[in-house]
């Protein structure tokens, strides 16, 4: 399970590394979106999954499954929406003053 | 106590000045800051009668224990001596400026700097621990930048900051590193501790370094050649400040580096060879360039630049001492240590009533360039006799006390010549000529200064305004300066008891009394060589003076652009455009080249390293077991994701990562991790409305134009990325030479009262991450909510950045 699910890993960071590559601002994001869901997946994985019940006290009796890395990925998620919210507003923002989205064009005048 | 609060007192002060400035409409905010310099000259003055005895106060502040770092000042002869200067010349050029600068100037930020500095220059003076002493040295540059900037608007002002700025800051820098060679060898931070333990690391090869390097930031500060070329431009600053900062304080802070360390360096002798060679090319280079200068603040910057070299010269020949070691026989060279705080104060009368005097020509002339001036000795009777005092002090003449302390120079020189060094007698004896050349130059310029400005026609003046003495107020401080340079003449003995005298234990620790280390002045004792060379000097002063013309062409010898200042000029030139380069080079300015960047970094080093240490590690026993609906779940996914690359509209792109997010939130309830599950399911929902929100603001997909090879750049850097994401996660999975620390939080219930795991980590264990990632999301929110409701701009403005 856990082999097949790094490879799954490999694969979504390899699309993301080239979403972010890109020029337009939209796959850029996206590139950041699927990164986030990688590292999310990834840091459960390595934390060896299906070892025990959900982290609930009281309503299995255990052993329960490593609670830390959920506790990690669950304030990452919520990070990682507030980035992507704000990257968003910045695209709107950046297109509506340069009226492009080609990040090639946006790099000012002195590298054209 | 006395010596916290001297250094407290002006910080508090400058900091309340800025914040009563609009209150006080009618006074000028000088008055306020006049308060300052007042109460602690008088505070101090209590303390010499103790400090004349030979005691020393001390008091100490514990900062940071643990890493030895503690507040200690104290106060001693020497650093009473400078105090005194600070606070009694402080108080001076306060009272001066407030009749120099009109209210209409931004006088709050003046006297603010102005009193930052003097905090700092007092901090310099009575710290012992060498870091304090350091940041209050730096501290002193920083106002200085901002004073000689005080008229920003003037592109030559902020020319002159900067110069000065960097070239006493890097001066600075090396002096810090040497400090941590000191503190290295004696293993104490303390400068007295210092003292005493350096004997014993006499042959540590660290020894030679640290004193070049701490002499590099005496010399810097000090205006020291080849490193004079600042204090020139810093004429800039307003005339006050030159008075203070330029002349009698801030550029004595080498001197005042360099009479405390002596103890510490002069043993061994290429200490005194160092000082007393740099101090005499300073002098005379100084007094050389002087006599060409046509403008009356560069003229005294030059002389100052050729005083400080006099001082200093005199502390390496006093070093001597050090160097044979002392006995009754060689305490004679402490004389010309002596001679170094004398003048060092005579210097701060006679130059800071000089500079008041230029300050007074230019304000009420409009010019202080010597072309223009002439024959005002009739129309300002007043100024004229500060200026003739003051020079005539400065040029060795006497009944005032520059003659005095010339004389010990010229004495202290010629008893060098004596010295037994082995197999350096040439150099020895040819330093009563520089001595003596200098001074026929200091007397040349001296006489340019008066003649120019008070004799002569009046033709020249500027004719457009009636120029007339000037204010009374404006004339008080240089009045009494030059008060003082006549009865520091006649009374030169009662300085030296109470002033001069307990500094000289400061200098010479260990090696006499106070009595065998003061020498008696006296104006008169017969006609001995210095008096004959005083005469010389007169004599071929006047003649050279009257031949002026002729000789001039010398200056023009040296071809423009090999002049220092040229070379500095170029120097920085160069750095800047070396700067620039290095910068456009991976400042490109696309977002493409610095993502590769942090990809390359990763790859490089992490990759790198995980090869080098030969961790990979591949295991597949443990793993867990797997179902078939899994797979396709997994199938799913990965479809998805490469899909998305080759998605032609944006749309497609934005559904696939939609399914992406679901099968991760799938992926969490499989992997019984319900909250996140939830958790993933809302965020997902809501991202990408936000997206579909986004489309209708932001334009369709181009079809991307990217060259081929920059698409197989893009790929190999994906590619690797992802097979060392791949084969780092194989190594880690398995890892185990730490136990984990999971086991703590199945505590939950006992230690946080909560049955749900997670929720008492986010909620309990590890609240303040959560506080600070709900500080993240608020942050966010703002940037989302300003970037909406900010109205585009309609057109940059032009410039804007000039």
């Amino acid at each position: 399970m856990e082999t097949m699910m790094i490879l799954i890993i490999g694969v979504l960071v390899v699309v993301a590394t080239y979403l972010l590559l890109s020029k337009n601002i939209i796959r850029i994001i996206l590139g950041t979106a699927l990164l986030s869901h990688a590292v999310h997946l990834l840091i459960l994985t390595i934390g060896e999954v299906k070892k025990g019940d959900v982290p609930l006290l009281k309503e299995t009796p255990g052993p329960y499954t490593d609670a830390l890395p959920q506790a990690l990925i669950l304030t990452a998620i919520v990070i990682s929406f507030g980035v992507t919210s704000f990257i968003l507003v910045l695209a709107y923002r950046a297109y509506a003053q340069n009226k492009t989205d080609d990040m090639e064009e946006m790099r000012g005048d002195e590298h054209e | 106590m006395i010596t916290k609060w001297a250094i407290i007192l002006p910080f508090i002060v400058a900091f309340i000045i800025p914040m009563i400035r609009s209150k006080l409409k009618k006074t000028h905010i000088g008055w306020i800051a006049l308060i300052v310099p007042i109460v602690l000259f008088i505070a101090l003055l209590r303390f010499i009668p103790q400090v004349a005895a030979g005691k020393v106060y001390e008091h100490t502040w514990q900062w940071i224990p643990s890493l030895d770092l503690s507040f200690t000042t104290y106060l001693d002869g020497l650093s009473m001596l400078f105090a005194l200067l600070i606070t009694g010349m402080g108080a001076l050029v306060i009272l001066y400026s407030i009749f120099y600068l009109s209210q209409k100037e931004a006088l709050h930020k003046f006297y603010c700097y102005l009193l930052i500095f003097m905090t700092a220059m007092l901090g310099v003076v009575f710290s012992d621990h060498f870091i304090m002493l350091y940041f209050f040295w730096e501290l002193t540059s920083v106002s200085s930048f901002l004073l000689i900037a005080f008229w920003h608007h003037r592109k030559a002002s902020r020319r002159g900051a900067q110069k000065s700025m960097l070239i006493t800051v890097s001066g600075g820098v090396a002096m810090l590193i040497g400090f941590l060679m000191i503190a290295h060898m004696t293993g104490s931070y303390s400068i007295r501790e210092a003292i005493q333990i350096m004997p014993t690391e006499l042959t540590n090869t660290l020894f030679i370094p640290a004193m070049v390097l701490v002499l590099l930031g005496a010399f810097t500060k000090s205006a020291q050649f080849p490193f004079h070329i600042w204090l020139p431009d810093a004429m800039e600053a307003p005339t006050p400040v030159s008075a203070y900062l330029h002349s009698a304080t801030m550029v004595k802070a080498g001197i005042y580096l360099v009479a405390r360390l002596t103890p510490l360096f002069a043993i061994n002798q290429s200490w005194f060879w160092t000082v007393t060679i740099v101090g005499l090319m300073t002098m005379f280079w100084g007094s050389f360039n002087a006599v060409k200068q046509t403008d009356l603040k560069a003229l005294l910057a030059f002389s100052t630049i050729s005083q400080l070299g006099i001082i200093m010269s005199l502390l390496g020949m006093g070093s001597l001492v050090y160097v044979f070691g002392y006995s009754p026989a060689t305490v004679i060279y402490t004389q010309a240590g002596f001679a170094a705080l004398f003048h060092l104060l005579n210097h701060a009368t006679f130059k800071g009533a000089l500079f008041m005097m230029v300050g007074i020509v230019d304000h009420e002339v409009g010019s202080r360039d010597i072309r223009r001036l002439g024959g005002l000795m009739s129309i300002m009777p007043f100024t004229f006799t500060i200026a003739m005092i003051g020079s005539l002090s400065m040029a060795g003449i006497p009944f005032f006390n520059g003659f005095l302390s010339k004389e010990m120079f010229f004495e202290a020189a010629l008893r060098i010549q004596q010295a037994d060094l082995y197999s350096s007698t040439a150099m020895l004896s040819i330093i009563p000529v520089i001595v003596w050349v200098g001074s026929v130059f200091t007397f040349i310029y001296c006489t340019i200064l008066i003649v120019k400005t008070f004799f002569g026609s009046k033709d020249k003046l500027p004719r457009d305004r009636k120029i007339h003495e000037a204010p009374k107020g404006m004339l008080i401080s240089p009045f009494i300066l030059v008060t003082l340079v006549v009865i520091m003449f006649f009374v030169p003995n009662f300085f030296a008891r109470y002033l001069f005298s307990p500094a000289m234990l400061s200098l010479y620790p260990n090696t006499g009394t106070m009595e065998q280390l003061t020498p008696h002045i006296a104006a008169w004792h017969g006609f001995n060589t210095p008096l004959l060379m005083t005469i010389a000097v007169v004599i071929i002063g006047v003649i050279l003076f009257k031949l002026l013309p002729k000789w001039r062409g010398i200056y023009n010898t040296l071809p423009e652009r090999f002049t220092l200042n040229v070379l500095y000029d170029r120097g920085q030139n160069e750095v800047e455009n070396v700067g620039r380069f290095m910068t456009n080079l991976y400042m490109t300015g696309s977002i493409r080249h610095y993502i590769i960047y942090i990809y390359l970094f990763f790859i490089v080093v992490v990759g790198g390293y995980f090869i080098k240490s030969d961790s990979f590690a591949f295991d597949m026993t443990k793993n867990a077991p797997i179902e078939w609906y899994e797979i396709s779940l997994m199938a799913v996914m990965i479809i998805a994701a490469i899909l998305i690359l080759r998605a032609k509209s944006r749309l497609t792109a934005v559904v696939l990562n939609g399914v992406l997010g679901f099968g991760v939130s799938i992926f969490f309830v499989l992997f019984r991790a319900p909250d996140l599950a939830l958790t993933q399911l809302v965020v997902e929902s809501v991202t990408t409305v936000l997206f579909l929100l986004c489309f209708t603001y932001l334009p369709e997909w181009k079809k991307e134009d990217t060259p081929k090879y920059t698409k197989l750049i893009n790929m190999a850097i994906a590619l690797s990325a992802g097979v060392l994401v791949v084969i780092l996660s194989f190594a880690v999975l398995h890892y185990d030479e730490f136990k984990t620390i999971s086991g703590f939080f199945e505590n939950a219930y006992e230690l946080a009262g909560g049955a749900n795991i997670v929720n008492t980590i986010l909620g309990d264990f590890r609240a303040f991450d959560t506080m600070l990632e709900v500080v993240v999301l608020l942050t966010a929110g703002i940037g989302v909510y300003t970037l909406i409701k900010l109205k585009p701009r309609k057109e940059r403005k032009k410039n804007e950045d000039q």
